[in-house]
């Protein structure tokens, strides 16, 4: 009887194969599930027009999106330093950015920002998304300004 | 004349298809005639797409533009490379171009397909066409690139200028040959699960298309990241934009399928999990292309969308990878099960190779689609950016790299690990040591770096093993470890380039994601300014016009720390046509680092200069490309070669006269 237990000790047996390849594999996938879940927890950037950002407050310091219009005859640039006033017809927040903006970033057009809101309100933007044609208007930045009823299709937007 | 006789032959091609859809896929037991049918057909469907997608070619390169595409999309002033590769740079266009490659493949199966089974043969050509009849049909019915302009314009609206590069001439076929090539082994599998018969010659018939396919996505994504670093001017080389993942997912199931296949091929195990896998890369090649056309993403590649299309696409979608999922569901248990093996086995190796790439692809489909589904339900947008992928998929790559190096010296059915490490032990000291070497040298500006650098030193070096190994290097005289590697069959070669290759862009992306430097400054001509040892002196400003552009230039000299120089031009154009600026960034290259600098737009004749210097960058490209061509000296080796041991036995058969 020492001998059917010795070869067990030496491999395993099928059921115990199959078992340790499903336990793995349950393990690997529950890992990556948890690493998922926390990473959409921690990891997503909310949008935010201007006007929710007065109406909802947005914790200082915490990474945003922000979307809207740049109001015209608000861009100030000095050497690297751009400032502007990023509108959705209701509210406005003054937002500056250190760097080469987008080439069609122009006074009167859709912009999205990544970037922060300062303790002094003022949004300090990391990264300034381009655009990639003149007619494209970030699809956030529609919805923000439909909500403020100043949408103006394509043509009237001058 | 000619744009009609391309409609019609279009329309000619869907014909043939359905008519060869319907026949492959309910007569497909009636073996060598109806395969001589159909594969005559496929030839001939390939004539005819082929015929009308030149007829648009020709109106753009003669700039007709009677023919409202080229009106939309080109400009007489353009050269004809732009012109030609503008063909593709819209929405319709780039339909025709896939239409044309998925028949290509479908008659490559059908010219180099001979020796398969009629039965299999029928049924893939008859997947095969249903294939063009659903996309044939969606671009002539809803996305026709043959309409005509009643009063044609005398100039065009011309191309997106940031499309005007050679990059869309390269880019768009080279991704569409891999996207499309899946669809092969896609046809495969719906021939395998209809049929019910599947074994190791249908792996050994899948994995060579797979491993082409695999080639061109490689190289088209690469191609596509190092476009957008050298065009779109932002210095990066990697989004996360919902494209990118687009492309990105298919070649990480490809790269599962290409292994799984080998376990089936050589094992005759894993057999429903390759048919699901070749499944779930086309569905994932299909999301890739079409899922962005619907216009339900928004994303750099959005071609104009109309909803009525999206709509069509979606439905289209869900008809064929529903489909195809619901005769998986069906068919997936008469397929029989063969090979066991240990868990710590070379087929164990790659079932983990497998779990870590199909959970990637599951992670990056989350954060893909997790703004879509949160907008729909609750209304919320919300943007899932590179921090969430860099975490979760970083995350689950960094295992798989470690144990990535044992698997190819691990035996089939059982093994044991400690010899394995034993052999990696040259490696994992010279990977430390490069790691120590390195973060001391370069100072260690993330905590994870050193970590990425192990990975990807571990992984390059561990790639030698196996040659090292079966070419007794060090232990017999080196002539005859020379002799011995030259003997080894090409599959062994092509593993060892393929892994280190890998590394290589895994080091590539640790130094730039660790060391890269970055200044934003205002520079004026005549004054200098550092980074990273270099020096830049702005020397003049000039406008100058190009074919229909005009372009304010900037001359920069750049001396490189060891005391060469580089003059640089970068440039902002403005198109002539649209009205539209671009910047063109000046590139400089020093061995396998670069220094990339943007030129802002002047304000009172001063200039803001943005300037990043990016160590080893070229690696992750170069990685890719020692990949690609890893994937190529495979599809060389004679063993894996398609029919080549049917046609041994035929040449016994055959009678000796």
């Amino acid at each position: 009887m020492t001998m059917p237990s010795a070869v067990r000790r030496k491999g395993w047996s099928r059921k115990q194969k199959r078992l340790a390849v499903i336990v793995g594999l349950g393990v690997v996938l529950a890992i990556a599930a948890a690493l998922v879940l926390t990473a959409l927890r921690d990891q997503i950037v909310f949008f935010y027009s201007p006007s929710e950002i007065q109406s909802r407050g947005v914790e200082p310091g915490h990474p945003i999106r922000l979307g809207g219009l740049v109001k015209d005859g608000t861009w100030v640039r000095a050497g690297q330093d751009n400032t502007f006033v990023v509108t959705d017809g209701g509210t406005e927040i003054t937002a500056r950015y250190s760097g080469i903006l987008p080439d069609l970033f122009r006074e009167g057009q859709g912009v999205v920002a990544e970037g922060s809101v300062g303790p002094d309100g003022i949004f300090t933007a990391t990264n300034v998304l381009a655009k990639h044609d003149e007619n494209y208007v970030p699809k956030e930045v529609v919805e923000a300004l439909k909500a403020q009823g100043e949408w103006r299709p394509e043509g009237t937007a001058q | 004349m000619s744009i009609e006789l391309g409609h019609f032959a279009l329309i000619l091609a869907c014909a043939i298809a359905l008519a060869s859809s319907i026949g492959g896929l309910t007569l497909w037991r009636s073996g060598e005639r109806l395969a001589s049918v159909l594969a005559q057909s496929a030839i001939l469907q390939f004539v005819l797409v082929a015929v009308a997608f030149l007829a648009v070619v020709q109106a753009f390169a003669t700039s007709d533009f009677s023919l409202a595409l080229a009106a939309n999309n080109s400009h007489s002033l353009k050269p004809l490379i732009f012109k030609i590769s503008g063909v593709w740079g819209n929405h319709e266009g780039s339909l025709l171009l896939w239409i044309l490659i998925l028949v290509l493949f479908g008659a490559l199966v059908a010219a180099f397909g001979r020796r398969l089974p009629a039965d299999l043969l029928n049924l893939v050509l008859g997947t095969q066409s249903l294939l063009v009849v659903a996309f044939g049909g969606f671009t002539l019915f809803t996305s026709n690139p043959f309409a005509r302009l009643a009063q044609p314009p005398i100039e065009g609206a011309d191309l997106n200028p940031i499309l005007q590069d050679i990059g869309l001439a390269i880019h768009p076929p080279l991704l569409y040959a891999g996207y499309v090539g899946f669809s092969i082994c896609f046809s495969f599998a719906i021939a395998a699960l209809i049929s019910g018969r599947i074994d190791q010659a249908w792996a050994r018939w899948v994995r060579p298309w797979t491993m082409l396919s695999w080639i061109f996505l490689t190289l088209g994504i690469a191609m596509g990241s190092y476009w957008a670093y050298y065009e779109l001017g932002w210095g990066g080389w990697w989004f996360w934009d919902p494209v990118e993942n687009a492309s990105f997912m298919p070649w990480l199931a490809g790269t599962a399928l290409l292994h799984s296949a080998l376990v089936m091929e050589k094992r005759n195990a894993l057999k429903i999990w390759t048919i699901f896998l070749s499944i779930i890369t086309f569905s994932l090649s299909l999301l890739g292309t079409f899922l962005v056309r619907s216009g339900i993403l928004t994303s750099v590649h959005t071609f104009a969308s109309d909803p009525t299309r999206g709509l069509v696409i979606l439905a289209i979608l869900a008809v064929l990878i529903g489909g195809a999922f619901l005769l998986f569901a069906l068919r997936a248990s008469a397929l029989r099960q063969g090979g066991l093996f240990a868990p710590i086995s070379r087929e164990g190796a790659l079932i983990l190779n497998n779990l870590f790439l199909a959970t990637a692809v599951g992670a990056i489909l989350v954060g893909t689609l997790y703004p879509l589904v949160l907008d729909a339900l609750i209304g919320t947008t919300i943007s899932v950016g590179a921090p969430f992928f860099d975490l979760t998929f970083g995350a689950l790559m960094a295992p798989l790299l470690l144990v990535l190096p044992f698997g190819p010296l691990l035996p089939w059915k059982r093994a044991d690990m400690v010899a394995a490490g034993q052999r990696l032990i040259g490696a994992a000291g010279l990977a430390i040591f490069l790691t120590i070497l390195v973060s001391a040298l370069g100072g260690v500006s993330i905590s994870l770096a050193p970590l990425g650098l192990l990975l990807g030193f571990w992984v390059t070096f561990g790639a030698f093993a196996e040659l090292i190994e079966r070419g007794k290097i060090g232990r017999i005289p080196v002539r005859e470890s020379l002799r011995r590697l030259a003997g080894l069959p090409r599959s062994i070669w092509s593993t060892a380039i393929g892994h280190m290759g890998l590394g290589l862009t895994v080091l590539g992306i640790v130094s730039v994601t660790a060391w890269e430097t970055e200044l934003v400054t205002t520079l004026n001509p005549g004054e200098t300014t550092q980074l990273a040892g270099y020096s830049l002196a702005f020397d003049d400003f000039s406008q100058i016009p190009g074919p229909n552009y005009m372009a304010d230039t900037g001359h920069f000299t750049l001396t490189a720390p060891g005391g060469g120089t580089t003059n640089l031009e970068a440039e902002r154009r403005t198109y002539v046509a649209s009205g539209m600026p671009t910047t063109e960034a000046a590139i400089a290259t020093f061995g396998l680092s670069q220094f990339y600098l943007q030129l802002g737009e002047p304000l009172d004749n001063t200039h803001v200069v943005r300037i990043w210097h990016k160590p080893y960058i070229l690696l992750i490209w170069l990685g890719a490309i020692v990949m690609a061509g890893a994937g190529v000296l495979s599809l060389t080796d004679r063993r894996l070669r398609v029919g080549a041991p049917q046609r041994a036995t035929k040449h016994v058969m055959e009678p000796a006269e």
